[in-house]
């Protein structure tokens, strides 16, 4: 009896370890990463679905989606870097001020790749002419423009301004389809200094000196749209929601005026192609036209978010696995169709991409037009996105521009405290 | 017979316990002797306020003299009293746009927050003690109208401000109400109803003052001759043809009530929400202070022949003083604490209007490119210094008042 109590107690404690050691070696191989993500309109479901497919293939990584809205990419990411509590991947547009963050992935994918299908880019996220670094690639590559309001003009009768026609041709076009329409305001620009910088560099504004430095932001250029912004808020042509409808340098989109009906024209960019198009659906007309002037050009401002791996994760090779999976041509070309993006990846933007049917005539043309406008995007525009401080310069420019149109602040004044926080932030 | 036996299992279950932790009690007890045992009770509770009070303090005043970007400590240089003399440093503090710009945020956000302060504690104060004296009284639904009034305290600040968005926001629901209310109104105006109806309002507001203007001046009433002139007044301004045109009102344009800074709506708003979702707790404090005064002193007065208002100036308010002072400190502090509703609300705009100054501390630690922790830490030591000499200044006076 004993015997076969003993062998039966053998048995088990056998088994036991058995199991034990499948549980520990399986849990030894799975890896959990965390992909930080914030949307516009449809990017993060997107990637879980393509990350689904990368979990079927690779069953031992395991990625978890982090939706979350966009002021926790931009105002608690990198605490939570500086803190060690940081995600393995995030989607950001900060992309040169998180650069000391980055995880290096050359030694993990194939690099030239990399650097021939996002040679333009990949700048983007370096510091310096000695950074060679590969840290991420950029899931939407966008052109900031107007969007105008096409049925706004056809009812009240006005003719639209031509391809090459100034910001000031626009803005008296739209203060009459202002008034005949009764709309509430003419023309509405995001609160961001973004937004403002594509404007001013048409203006002439140049933003660095001879050394590279943003020593001397508000020359001219950048005066004369501040002083029109002061006036086209003063006439109402621009509304009070957005820029002197806060303080600081708090970021507000007026997409919602746009869809609502309020206003003729909104300054935004080619990310907000996908969320106009299914918001506006067939409410009223809308088409992006070609990119107002002002005497030093027509120039955007480029931009984008990028899919960026952060080096305190403990799993780099994994982490690069993802986005070896997500920059392969196949992935991503899905990816930018899916969610309505311009190309940022060479070979598929020269291929040229296949959106569905659901993306409509409007969209299609709207796509064409930013893709055009960012072939004219002046080299300052390109140097600033590059810079890692621009945040800098775009927060000074929203917050003090903003003081001067609601009157707390004259122009001088403002002037004189952009440059100073730019100053401040590039000496801290 | 089972709820018994429930009670007694429990009754057991909680002697037995007592008796578990009896022997190591009375162990410490031995060791450290019976006057320290309160120390001992009360270790739980520091425990827990060291950790998330008073560690997080010394930690913030640390801060408050170090530099950098880091959130790390060991990489923050020391550098002195330089964060305190950036935001000190400033050619007129009653005009914060001569200050740098850290300055500039720094006093700006002080000056609005003490505007704030010296006109929302006062209102909260009157309206909390208004409210809770009515809510002393034994009128109907008093338990429904108490959980009316402390609701919005349960409720997140950030859901206080979203609420009153949707209502003051230009597309909002109160410029909806509004704009039907002069809809309607022109409509009535322009309908066939206007005439009969408006007509027999005004008549009878006429009458009943011919008519008490007719007894003033004769010995007699005439009520007979008030009423026929009413009638043919009346008759006559509304079938004026003028009148209608006079009574339409202009189209509603709908207002901005937190952007709109021409008759200081913005604040009017910031004071009156907050106000809304904080007058419950204070409300509640005053109850309670309110219920704890001995009925037998009303009794009294009232035997006197004592008015109710003087037993309100003589009884009531000097009893409640403890209580109001409590209320009165709360209220202050919190107040100076005030962001989350503003935050959500106007965003500290228009311009700067309702700027605080914990969202200019918010901003210099966690928004932008420079995370300046080193000048938010520095604001923080200032306001909390700031809010200690007040507070100090309020004892003190109340002490001097009441002769202690």
């Amino acid at each position: 009896m004993k015997t076969v109590i003993g062998k039966a107690g053998m048995l088990a404690l056998g088994l036991s370890a058995s199991l034990l050691a499948m549980s520990t070696s399986v849990s030894a191989q799975a890896v959990n990463l965390r992909y930080l993500c914030y949307a516009d309109a449809n990017e993060c479901d997107v990637a879980r679905d393509l990350l689904d497919r990368f979990e079927k293939a690779n069953p031992t990584i395991k990625v978890t989606v982090d939706k979350v809205g966009f002021a926790v990419i931009r105002e608690q990411l990198e605490t939570r870097l500086q803190g060690g509590e940081a995600p393995d991947m995030a989607r950001v547009t900060n992309l040169g001020g998180l650069n000391k963050y980055y995880l290096d992935l050359r030694p993990h994918v194939d690099a030239a790749n990399w650097e021939g299908n996002f040679g333009t880019t990949l700048p983007w996220m370096r510091v310096g002419a000695d950074d060679k670094g590969i840290y991420g690639f950029m899931t939407q590559l966008t052109v900031t423009g107007p969007f105008v309001n096409k049925t706004m003009f056809d009812q009240t009768g006005v003719k639209m301004p031509a391809a090459g026609a100034t910001w000031d041709d626009w803005a008296k076009a739209l203060a009459e389809v202002q008034k005949k329409g009764k709309v509430y305001a003419g023309m509405v620009m995001d609160r961001t200094g973004h937004r403002f910088a594509g404007v001013s560099i048409s203006y002439g504004a140049k933003y660095f000196d001879a050394s590279g430095n943003p020593s001397a932001v508000v020359d001219d250029g950048f005066k004369a749209v501040a002083e029109r912004m002061v006036q086209w808020h003063k006439d109402g042509l621009m509304p009070q929601d957005l820029w002197p409808g806060a303080a600081g340098a708090k970021w507000k989109n007026a997409g919602d005026m746009f869809i609502n009906g309020d206003v003729a024209m909104h300054i935004a960019g080619s990310w907000m192609i996908q969320k106009f198009q299914s918001d506006i659906k067939d409410k009223f007309e809308w088409i992006v036209p070609p990119q107002p002037c002002g005497p030093a050009g027509c120039s955007a401002m480029p931009g984008g978010a990028a899919m960026v791996a952060f080096k305190s994760t403990k799993h780099p090779k994994e982490v690069a696995k993802v986005m070896e999976f997500m920059v392969s041509e196949p992935i991503l070309k899905e990816y930018y169709e899916r969610t309505v993006q311009i190309p940022a990846h060479k070979a598929i933007a020269e291929k040229g991409l296949t959106y569905g049917k659901e993306v409509g005539a409007a969209t299609q043309a709207a796509l064409k037009q930013f893709t055009a406008d960012f072939a004219k995007i002046s080299p300052v525009a390109h140097k600033l996105q590059s810079y890692q401080r621009n945040v800098a310069i775009f927060n000074a420019t929203v917050n003090y521009v903003a003081q001067a149109i609601t009157g707390t602040l004259t122009l001088p004044q403002a002037y004189a405290k952009v440059q100073e926080e730019i100053d401040n932030a590039v000496k801290k | 017979m089972a709820a018994s036996s429930l009670n007694s299992w429990v009754a057991g279950a909680w002697k037995a316990l007592g008796d578990l932790l009896d022997g190591p009690f009375a162990a410490v007890q031995r060791h450290i002797g019976a006057h320290r045992m309160a120390y001992v009770f009360l270790l739980p509770n520091l425990l827990v306020f060291g950790l998330f009070s008073f560690w997080p303090m010394i930690l913030n005043f640390y801060i408050a003299f170090t530099g950098g970007q880091s959130v790390i400590l060991g990489e923050r240089p020391l550098v002195g009293f330089e964060n305190f003399r950036e935001l000190l440093d400033c050619p007129s503090y009653l005009d914060p746009k001569t200050c740098p710009v850290a300055g500039y945020s720094f006093w700006t956000g002080l000056w609005n927050t003490l505007f704030f302060a010296a006109v929302q504690v006062p209102i909260m104060i009157v309206v909390a003690l208004v409210t809770a004296l009515i809510l002393n009284r034994n009128i109907r639904g008093r338990g429904l109208w108490r959980a009316v009034y402390f609701y919005p305290v349960m409720l997140s600040p950030v859901v206080v401000a979203v609420i009153w968005d949707w209502i003051l926001k230009r597309r909002g629901i109160l410029n909806a109400v509004l704009d039907d209310a002069v809809t309607g109104w022109n409509g009535f105006v322009a309908s066939g109803w206007f005439a009969p109806v408006a007509g027999a309002v005004l008549a009878l507001v006429l009458y009943a003052g011919l008519s008490r203007l007719f007894c003033r001046l004769n010995a007699i009433c005439r009520l007979k001759w008030a009423g026929v002139l009413a009638i043919g007044l009346a008759a006559l301004a509304v079938l004026s043809p003028g009148t209608p045109a006079l009574l339409t009102l202009a189209e509603y344009r709908p207002v901005n009530w937190l952007i709109d800074q021409r008759a200081g709506w913005p604040m009017f708003w910031v004071i009156f929400v907050y106000t809304w979702g904080h007058l419950g707790f204070y409300m509640l404090i005053l109850l309670a202070g309110l219920q704890a005064i001995p009925r037998d002193l009303y009794e009294a007065a009232e035997m006197d022949g004592t008015s109710k208002s003087r037993a309100f100036w003589r009884i009531t308010l000097p009893l409640l003083m403890p209580t109001m002072i409590v209320v009165l400190v709360l209220s202050l502090i919190r107040a100076f604490q005030v962001f989350d509703e503003i935050y959500v609300l106007t965003g500290g705009g228009p311009g700067q209007a309702t700027k605080m100054i914990i969202q200019h501390i918010y901003e210099s630690a966690f928004i932008g490119d420079a995370k300046r922790y080193g000048i938010a830490a520095a604001s923080s030591v200032l306001v909390a210094a700031l809010l200690m000499v007040l507070t100090l200044m309020q004892l003190a006076i109340t002490r001097k008042r009441a002769g202690g």
